[in-house]
């Protein structure tokens, strides 16, 4: 048997899928997405520095229905990086690091991620003066 | 058992990498700065959206908000570089791509920070 061939440790496929490996999986996931989402970022920054008519493009691109869409992910991906970040800090101080514990924060952090995404939407829709 | 460290070398704490937790910590820091930061920045982005070029400019503009925004572009680069390091030296296997990955992210990181900031700078200065 050659050496790449040798068997490895069970991978993703195997498991039964659990919330925690969700939650974990996802901020691995929301990470790299925000960091791709810089660019957007960067883009704004960068138009808003240099003028008037770059600045109306990446607000119309923003507004156009792939621009929303975007938005919508990056705002997803930002609201459940940043609680379950919390939730990764309190587990570094030692807390709720108990397996019943550690499945109820990975749903309250799922959950939450979405309800703040809503409420952040519904807040950019008030404003716009719906939809 | 032996022990095969010396004093020294456990006083120390930096492990085979000469590194010790100093990932570990800036990872964390970071992200606490983020966590308090993220609070701020969304407030901006939810201001910044029903503004026309001027008033967003201005809102930018505004000393607190200038200082705010570039200490949100540094921490972030820095915080998702530290990431995408860990990312990467768990999933990519070939010596060649992970290395070459490693410095593009490290350097990709660095001129994103660098071009966030001359971005706000020049937003503050008025230029």
């Amino acid at each position: 048997m050659s050496a790449n061939a040798r068997p490895t440790s069970p991978h993703l496929q195997i498991y039964r899928w659990q919330i925690q490996m969700v939650a974990s999986i996802l901020h691995r996931a929301t990470g790299v997405a925000l960091a791709a989402g810089t660019i957007l970022l960067l883009t704004a920054l960068l138009a808003l520095a240099s003028g008037q008519p770059a600045y109306t493009a990446v607000h119309a691109f923003c507004a156009s229905w792939i621009g929303t869409l975007l938005l919508l992910g990056w705002t997803w991906a930002l609201a459940f990086h940043f609680v379950n970040g919390i939730r990764h800090l309190l587990q570094d101080l030692g807390w709720g690091l108990l397996p019943a514990q550690f499945v109820r924060s990975s749903w309250i952090v799922s959950i939450s991620s979405l309800a703040l995404t809503v409420l952040v939407w519904a807040c950019v829709l008030a404003q716009r003066g719906g939809v | 058992m032996n022990e095969l460290r010396t004093p020294l070398k456990k006083a120390l704490g930096l492990g085979s990498a000469r590194q010790g937790a100093h990932h570990f910590i800036v990872q964390r820091l970071t992200a606490l700065a983020l966590a308090l930061l993220a609070l701020w920045f969304l407030w901006i982005a939810l201001n910044v959206l029903h503004l026309d070029y001027a008033g967003a400019r201005a809102l930018i503009a505004y000393p607190l908000n200038a200082l705010l925004m570039l200490t949100f572009i540094i921490m972030a680069f820095w915080h998702a570089q530290l990431g995408l390091q860990v990312i990467i030296e768990d999933y990519v296997k070939p010596a060649g791509s992970r290395l070459s990955l490693q410095i593009a992210v490290k350097f990709l990181c660095f001129l994103g920070a660098a071009m966030g900031a001359l971005a706000v700078i020049r937003i503050a200065l008025g230029h």
